[in-house]
This record gives structure tokens, sequence and C-alpha cells, in this order.
């Protein structure tokens, strides 16, 4: 519940909601648990080092490569976060969520029976009502960023409100952002604090809690923030909001991704894993899907454990398949907007 | 071909070969055969035979490749030798001209020669394409830059000359490298023999310098086996011996050159510690530890093989290990997406297989992830040991495999006790956030390189090579240049091949009978600070210069040497003192001695017969030099390496310990304080022989040191035979490195015996030197006294 306890309740519309997760059980949370990380290491140029050797020990090819790429595209965010959305905006953006490539090449690559769709379609609050509208009977669940994203410093009774706006005008994943300041302070149970409360709030509305790590500078606060995050009952950890300076890199995914995997051998959740800003081409998307198969594996190449926040991605990916399709270099005129 | 929709499913990584065509084309194009590289021609082996290469990966004939023997090794020697005149007289800016153009050229045929490297040798093209060869390239730029500043950087020395280089097989290119480039910069030229399993690219690498137009006979390869190696090791015209392999070959070849005048450098093997300290990032430990052990299959001398962990983390620096290790991939090493490639050899497959199985007879706890190895081809598993004692065979030797084995501590000096113990001392790595602990335990091991929170780090730029029996020498960096560089001398004296003459504990009939002698003083050994008695009981005659006897010396043997050695170890804080310290109590003994010098003075003239204007000049340059020693003990610093970015390379300048050092007959008094000094001012403990026919200036000498605060053990003198007492010193396992100035025999002798814990021996082959020039001091007398360690230290938030 939230502190105040006066926040006026919203019934979540699920009307509209796809299974958010398959066999997986959702995420307790656990008490607060200090202990799991406050002795914590992470050796900066180490992680730096598994990170930049990554993707030079692992080489995709061909068909494998096509539907690698085909795969992040139903990992992906497909995301809109500006301040001149508008409804007709996101509606554009949910039809390419909906046919995200050209069915000639659909078919090209044998998909046609169950063409790719994107992971989900992340808005701002306030577009959440036209991203359902647009995306009903697609089964493409719509992520709300909420609580005063980006920078998450207005008061916590309207962040909380937030959330039960967005998730009472159908979105069925909240990205929340969390204090930074707590983390800077190290003060672990206010975060603990705040992200359980957002997490009640979200009610069957799955939480994503964004840390923000080009905030948190330091590996090891990007570990510590992401344990607590989970002992608070995230479903999904999530680097960045887009908006700091540095968003997703791989040494903090790198770092995220070990985080998760300690917290499911102390707990046996198994936590989702969200990326967002800065990854702009397919050799990024690559780039992560090996992290994520290497580190974790492939239970994280799923959409309910791995999600990729991305705007310009699609478009490169488009043209990258065009290319396996037909061998000739591809260019985004011949894609579809989004 | 797969369909995309079932990938989808199965997420695999699917097949990722990489083009091999060119180097297919380029080996048909020598169906017929190798040739050596011999005076910038492809020569046939003078008796027509080859022996068959294999790609490892596969099992299939490769090539067919010259069997190289003492003619066509002599073949290359007189090609060499005719190329250095006209090289070594080019400017430093026209080599580096050549070396320049071979990086270029290895960067322009970079793929060509990664493939060619994988298919040879079976390591995965991952590493050959992303660490091989552009550090290949990288060598040859860095020391090109070597070449271009060598006037300037290394005013007073020269090449050494024609340049004998053995490599091995675990990286063949790069090995190759480090011999050659250096070499090359440095004015010289070589003949080099690559591995037998592993010839293709030298052989590739000589096609390159014919197209850069490197004159004749400055490369030579020669391709062969054991025999070949053999022949360029016993060449009498080669000057200087670099061989990187086994420290069983290494030894062989310390024997076989003793004597020989020949300069030596030995890369050998190592059984590399791998700390990980409780409050390490564990994570990053453990991919520290895939890219210690699990790379190019764990045949890395230098390779992290014995993990030591300490005892709360131990099982979940396992568990995470194990984890780790069902993610590695093994099998095709042309692959892209491979992370261990197959062994070199069914040979070395069957040593590893051999040393798995005793361990496992020893009792240790085998891990191992079968999954994926391919039916065919060497291929071994990534193997952990654990539930291992530093007893077990595993754990003392090496096994040049993928094979790591786990021991765990409770204290850093548990750790510390644990990594010295062997008789090894190439590299180690140190892991731990707390960077009091890592730089203490950093200081601590004896190894030539550490690694903190990292491993397997190189660079042109820093030094690399062992201590102990992982030989002596370094690669790479300004320490590097040192092994292919001597000092022009002038006018050198004429080689001392006179055999010493036996001393007899008889005493010598005098036919004058002289009234009341004066009060006699007995010159005894000096062992632990204090004057002692000779273990044998005898003493011998000193004879004047007329051959008339003016003082006994005790005849000392090899129970006074062990003593000489132990009071020697004892004295290990002098290391730890502060240079500033060491400083001062060498200004002490400069001091005394100048306040004794008539005392002295006289005492040469006795002994030498030299005139008193001389023996004032001996003692007065005696002074001098000591305070020279002096002056540099707090200035012979090491050095920060530039490599990567966001490291700092820290080359130390390290005591080696125990040293022994034998006199010359020369300057007796000179010769002992232009030894002992720079031994002592960088932290050493010597055992010295003084000159065995003018020992009485060095048995004075220990009053001198009694009272100037040298502390007791620093410095021990035995007098006596000085080949005898040479030879003990030169077998003994625990002097660390041997001083000889003698005769050209007992440079032989030492070198020979030294091969036991290959010690670095400096014998001057019996050429006397000039003691009161200024050749006779100088930074070789401290470089000669230190071994450098270099400690990579990343950093970063």
């Amino acid at each position: 519940m939230p502190a105040d306890g006066s926040t006026e309740r919203k019934t979540p519309s699920t009307s509209n909601a796809p299974p958010l997760s398959n066999a997986l059980k959702r995420n307790d949370g656990t008490p607060l648990q200090v202990d799991w990380f406050e002795s914590a290491q992470v050796n900066t140029s180490a992680a730096e080092r598994r990170a930049a050797t990554l993707s030079t020990r692992r080489t995709v090819k061909k068909e494998y490569q096509a539907a690698w790429l085909i795969k992040a595209v139903t990992l992906m965010d497909l995301t809109t976060l500006a301040g001149d959305d508008t409804p007709a905006r996101v509606h554009r953006l949910c039809m390419k969520a909906r046919r995200p490539f050209r069915e000639d090449l659909v078919e090209a690559l044998g998909l046609q029976a169950n063409p790719p769709k994107v992971g989900a379609v992340c808005v701002y609050p306030t577009m959440v009502a036209p991203a359902v509208k647009a995306l009903e009977g697609s089964g493409i669940p719509v992520a709300s960023v909420a609580t005063g994203f980006p920078a998450g410093l207005t008061p916590l009774k309207q962040r909380l409100e937030e959330i039960h706006y967005a998730v009472g005008e159908g979105a069925h994943e909240i990205d929340i952002v969390i204090t930074r300041a707590h983390v800077l302070n190290a003060d672990w149970q206010a975060l603990y604090d705040e992200v359980a409360a957002m997490r009640e709030a979200c009610g069957e509305a799955h939480l994503k809690a964004i840390l923000a790590t080009g905030d948190l500078k330091t590996l090891r606060n990007v570990y510590k923030a992401s344990m607590v995050a989970m002992q608070a009952g995230a479903d999904f950890i999530k680097t960045s909001t887009g908006k700091e300076d540095v968003n997703a890199t791989l040494p903090v995914s790198l770092v995220m991704c070990r985080a998760i995997r300690d917290y499911e051998a102390l707990t046996g959740f198994k936590i989702g894993f969200k990326p967002a800003g800065g990854l702009k081409t397919a050799k990024d998307a690559m780039s992560w899907l090996i992290l994520m198969k290497e580190e974790l594996g492939n239970a994280w190449l799923e959409p309910d454990l791995f999600r990729i926040g991305a705007s310009s991605l699609l478009a490169d990916i488009e043209r990258q398949i065009e290319h396996f399709v037909t061998g000739r270099y591809s260019s985004t005129i011949r894609h579809a907007l989004a | 071909m797969a369909l995309v929709k079932d990938i989808l499913v199965s997420m695999d990584y699917g097949p990722a070969p990489e083009v091999n065509e060119p180097v297919v084309g380029w080996l048909d194009q020598h169906k017929d055969g190798f040739n050596h590289f011999i005076d910038g021609k492809f020569v046939a082996p003078s008796e027509g035979k080859r022996f068959p290469v294999f790609n490892p990966a596969y099992e299939t004939e490769l090539a067919q490749v010259a069997q190289g023997n003492a003619a066509d090794v002599d073949k290359a020697v007189k090609a060499a030798r005719k190329a250095f005149k006209s090289w070594s007289a080019l400017t430093g800016h026209d080599r580096a001209v050549y070396l320049y153009a071979i990086a270029r050229h290895i960067q322009k045929r970079e793929r060509f020669l990664s493939v060619l490297e994988t298919m040879d040798n079976g390591k995965p093209i991952r590493e050959t394409r992303d660490i091989d060869i552009p550090l290949v390239a990288r060598h040859f730029y860095h020391h090109a830059g070597w070449a271009e500043l060598i006037e300037s950087e290394f005013p007073g020395e020269g090449p050494v000359g024609v340049c004998g280089q053995i490599i091995p097989w675990n990286f063949p290119l790069l090995m190759l490298a480090w011999k050659i480039a250096p070499a090359l910069a440095a004015g010289n030229t070589v003949v080099l023999k690559p591995a037998e399993y592993t010839p293709l690219t030298a052989l590739a690498f000589a096609e390159i310098c014919r197209e850069v137009g490197l004159p004749a006979g400055v490369v030579n390869i020669v391709t062969g086996d054991g025999v070949t190696g053999n022949a360029i090791v016993e060449h009498p015209d080669v000057d200087k011996i670099a061989f990187t392999g086994s420290t069983e070959v290494g030894r062989i070849i310390r024997e076989k050159t003793a004597g020989s005048g020949k300069k030596l450098s030995l890369e050998l093997g190592g059984k590399s510690p791998f700390i990980i300290f409780e409050d390490a990032d564990l994570d990053g430990a453990v991919e520290g530890v895939v890219d210690a052990i699990w790379f190019n299959q764990g045949q890395v001398c230098c390779a992290g093989s014995r993990l030591l962990v300490q005892e709360g983390v131990a099982e979940a620096v396992y568990a995470k290990l194990r984890t780790r290790m069902a993610n590695l991939r093994v099998g095709d090493p042309l692959d892209k997406s491979i992370d261990m490639g197959a062994i070199v050899d069914p040979v070395q497959l069957k040593r590893i297989k051999e040393l798995v199985a005793k361990g496992e007879a020893e009792g240790a706890t085998l891990f191992q992830v079968n999954k994926g190895l391919p039916a065919k081809g060497c291929f071994f598993p990534p193997s952990l040991f654990t539930n291992v004692a530093p007893a077990s065979t595993i754990a003392e030797v090496e096994i040049f495999g993928p094979v790591l084995v786990g021991m765990t501590f409770r204290t850093p000096d548990e750790a510390v006790a644990i990594a010295n113990n062997s008789r090894f001392g190439l590299a180690a790595s140190v892991w731990s956030e707390n960077v009091n602990v890592t730089l203490d335990i950093a200081a601590k091991l004896k190894a030539g390189v550490v690694w903190i929170n990292s491993t397997n780090m190189f660079d042109a730029a820093s030094g690399f090579g062992g201590y102990r029996e992982s030989g002596f020498g370094r690669e790479g960096g300004r320490e590097g240049m040192a092994e292919y560089l001597k000092p022009v001398t002038d006018k050198p004296l004429k080689a001392d091949e006179k055999v010493a003459a036996k001393l007899s504990p008889l005493p010598v009939a005098d036919d004058e009978i002289s009234g009341l002698p004066s009060i006699d003083r007995t010159a005894k050994l000096y062992v632990g600070g204090k004057q002692a008695r000779p273990d044998s009981g005898y003493s011998y005659t000193v004879l004047g210069p007329k051959g008339q006897p003016i003082s006994q010396a005790g005849l000392g043997n090899r129970k006074d040497i062990r003593n000489a050695v132990e009071a020697a170890g004892k004295a290990g804080s002098w290391g730890g003192a502060t240079a500033h310290n060491r400083a001062q109590v060498l200004y002490y003994v400069a001091e005394n001695l100048s306040s004794r010098a008539k005392e002295f003075e006289a005492r040469i003239v006795a002994m030498t017969g030299v005139s008193a204007k001389a023996a004032a000049e001996e003692v007065a340059v005696s002074i001098r030099r000591t305070f020279w020693y002096a002056a540099q003990a707090d200035k012979f610093d090491g050095a920060v390496h530039a490599t990567k970015s966001r490291h700092v390379t820290l080359a130390m300048n390290e005591a080696f310990g125990n040293m022994g050092i034998l006199c010359p007959d020369e300057a007796p008094l000179l010769g002992f304080v232009s030894l002992v000094m720079p031994a002592i001012a960088m932290g050493n403990r010597v055992i010295v022989v003084p000159s065995s026919s003018h020992p009485l200036a060095a048995t004075d000498f220990y009053q001198i040191l009694d009272t100037s605060d040298v502390p007791a053990g620093v410095v021990n003198i035995v007098t006596g035979e000085r080949d005898a007492l040479a030879k003990t010193l030169a077998e003994h396992d625990d002097v660390a490195a041997l001083w000889y100035f003698g005769s050209k025999a007992g440079s032989a002798l030492v070198e020979k015996a030294s091969a036991g814990n290959l010690k670095p021996v400096w014998a001057n082959q019996g050429i006397p030197r000039r003691w009161t020039e200024a050749s006779a001091q100088g930074r070789e007398f401290l470089r000669r006294a230190t071994q450098v360690k270099n400690i990579w230290v990343p950093y970063g938030e």
C-alpha cells in the first residue's frame, strides 16, 4: 500500500491483456536483505573486458543471424517517449508494432504462419489509451512509463497515482524510475520501500524498475540497486530511461545480468532484464542477445524475461533482414516508418 | 539449411566458419614441399628430407616442410654473418623503415596469417584474429620505434651479432615477432627455427621479408626438429641464443652453450598461480580464469594453472567455474564461435591425458564438461581439479593443457607461501578489490609478471620473462632490448686462457727466517657478520709479487659456501630496507674505507707489487665507486610502461636475493668493490669469493663492513680456490644469480653448473677488465643485479 493509503484505486483493466508470462512464477520479492549485496564487488575493468569480448567470442551468421534478428524484434519494446507524441503518432507506431516486417520478407523467411510482432509498445501514461486501442486484438501488451519519468522526483503520492492511472488506462506493464538519491546515499530501505509501494500499485501489471544506471555511475551501485529492486518485487530490471547521458551499455548490462543470476540462486525467481537507450543497430541487438544467452541462458531470450527498449533499432534490423532475403543492401525508404 | 522458425525456438549459434580458401590455395602452391629461407632465397634442404605438418583439428596433412641439418644451419649462419656487417652499419632510422614495413605488411596479411596459424596450431580463429596477429604487428611497430631510437636511447651499446632463435609452437608467429623484432631493431641478424609442429606462419613471414625487400641474410628461417635446433645452439659462429620452450630443453641449452661466450636468454615453463581473495569480484575472477587456463587450450607458458582461492569463497568460486565451463564451446578452431580449439599434436594430448590420469589416481576430484567435443581431432575438454594439495603431481608440474588445479588458502601469507612454493616463477594473477592486498601480494610473489585483477595481458612495451627456473632475460619493452645489445668496447683485453693453479694447504718453504715477526694477523672467512675459521681447518699461503709468502688465508670449501648462503638467506630484511638506508650504509663504507686508505694501499702494493701511485688510485676509485653505487641505490628506478589505456604497468627492478660473486685477480680491492657494491646497493645479499691469489684486501675489508653498519649476512666472504667454490655456488639452488670474473675455463664451468636451477650467470669468459676505467662501473652492473618484475594494474571505476 502507498504510504498515505489515500490513493484512489481504479480497478486495473485487463480486458485486453495478453498473457504476460508463460510458466514463470512471478517474483514475490523478499524482505530487504542488505547482506545479499552490501559486500558485492564489481571490478570495472574486468567487467569491461568481459563485455568487450562477448561479441567477439560468438558470431551468428546467415539464416541463424536472420532468425536472431527476428527474435530481437519480438523482444522489442517499441518506444516513443517524446514531448510531441500524439494519439495519431502512437497509432502509427502501433501499426508498425503489429506488422514490423513487409509481408514479402515474412514469407521469404517462412514465418507467415506466425508472423513476428514486437514484444510491447512503450509510451507515456496519457498515450496508453490510444495505444491499447490501436493494439486491440494483437496480443501486444502496452507498457507505460510512470512515476515522474524520467527524473522520478515528483512526490511519491503523485508517482503512485500515476501508476494507478496508467494501469487504469489499460497498461499491462509499468516502467517505473527509481529515486537515484536513495542509491547515491545508500539508503536501501528507502529504495526498497519505494519500489515495493510501486509494485503494489501496479497490481497485476508487471513492474519494470528503471535504475537509470547512467546516473548511478559505479557498477557496484548498479549491482546493489538491482538487488534491492528485485527484493522489492520488480518483475524486470531496466537500465535506463533513454534520457540519461549514458544509457544501456554492455558492462552495466553484464552486471545486472549477474545480479539476476544471483537473485535466482538465492530465491528461485527469474527476473527479466531490459536494456534501453543506445541500442540502435542490428549489431547492438546481437551483442545483447549473446550477453543474455551466455550469462543467463536461453530462457532469457523470450519476451517474458528479456526486452529491448528501442525506437530506431527496428529500421536497421529491417534492412538487414531484406539483405538476407535478397542479397542486396537495402534502404530505409523500402520499409514502413514506425 | 536450418529453418528460421526452428532457429527461433532453439536459438542456437549455428556454424560460423572462417573462410580458408586463400590459405588452402597458398598451401596448394607449395604442395611440392616448403624450403628453408636462407640468404633471401627459398633453399631446398641439403639432404632433401622433409617432414609432414598437420592440422590437429582435422588430423589432415597440411604441408611437407624442410628438415634442416647442420649443413643447412651453417649456410644460414654464414648468410647471417655476411648480412650482419651491412645491416648493423645501417642507421637506426633505416632499420626502422624496414621494421615499419614488416609491421604494415603483417597488417595487410592479417586474416591470411590468422587463418594459417589456426590451421597449423589448432587454436581458435578468435584468438589468432583478435590476439596473436594484432600483437605481432604491434611488436614490429614498437620495435621499429626502438630501431629509430637506438643511437639516442642506448649510447655505447651495439648489436650482439648473429642470433640463433628457437621458438615454440603455442604462439608461433607471435614468438617469432618477440624474437626477430628486437634482434633486428638492435642491428643483429638472425637464424630462426620455428617449432616442428607449427612452422608455416614463419614461412609466410619469410615471404613478407622478401616482399618488403629486407636485405638478404638478415632473417634466415631453417625448419626442422630438435636436431636442427641443436645445430643452431652448437654453431660456433652464433653470438646469442634466444630460446622459448620447455625448462628441460632450456637446461640442455644452458649446458651446451656454457663457455661458448654466447649470450643467452631463456623463456621457459611455468605453473603460475591465480590467486582469488574473498573480497575479489568473483564473477570477474571467473572470467579471468577462463582467460588464464582455457585460452589457447591452456598451452600457454604463463597460464594461470594453479588456482588458489581463499577458503571462505572456495566453494562459491568452484560452483561459478563449473557453471561457466558448461558454456565453453570446444570444437573446430576455424569456427568463429569456438572458445577452445585443438591441442597442437597427439603427443601433447597424450601427455595431458597421462597427467590428468595421474591427478585422479592421486585422489584429486576431476570436473570436466565433455559436451560437444568433436569425435575426431586432438581435443581435450576444459578440466578443473579440486581437492588438490601442493604435494600433488598436478600441482607441481606444468601440464600445458586446459587443466586447472584448485587449492585453497586461509591468509594472505599462506597464499604467498603456496604461490611461491614452486621452482617456476613466470607469472601470477592476483584478484582482490583491496589495493593494499593486491600490491602487497604482487611485491611478495616470485614472478616476472604479475597481473592484478586481470590475466594474460601482453604488450610490446612491457617486458615479459621469468624468475627462477622459468628462465632469464626479458622480451618486450626497454628491458627486452637489453638482450640484443652489448657494450661496445674499443679494445677488449685478451682472454685469460690459463688454468688456475691449485692452492696448497701446505706451508711454503722459505729460506730466509727473519727475526721476530709482527703480531700475526689471521685472515679468516666472514660469514653472517662474524669471522669464521674455514670448515676444512686448512689455510693456504698467500704469495707476494716475487713469490714470497706474505700471509695465510682460509681454504674455504663447499661447507663454508653452504654456511655463507644460509647466512645470506637470513639477511632478507636488507632487501626490504629503504633504498635510502642502503645508500647510507654504502656511504658509510666509503667513509671508513677512506679513513683507512693508506692501509689498503700498502696491502695492495704488498700483494701485487704495483706502484704506490697505482695502489692509491685503486683505493681512490674504490671509494668513488662505492659513492656512485650509494648514490644509485635510490635512483635505479623502474618504469611505468605505456601499454594499454587505463593500465599502470609497473616495471620494478627487484633484487635477486642471494647472489654469488667471484672476484677477479686483477685489482684485488677494486674488483671486489666494483662487484659487491652494485649488488648490495640493489638489495641483494652476496657470497663473495675474493681473488684467490690476492685475497687480503677483501679479508681486510670485513673490518670496514663491521664498522659501517652493514647488517650481518649481507656480505659474506669465503676465500679459497675460486673455481672450486664457484662450482658449488653455481650449483647451489638457493643462489639466485651468479657473477663470475675469472678464467675462460671457469666461465664454462659455472655456466654449465648453473643449469640446475637456471640462475642467470654473468661470466667474463676469461676476459679481464680495466677496473679503474669508467666502463667497469655503470647501469649494466645494476641491471645485472636486478630482475624486472612487470606488474599490470588496470584501473577504472
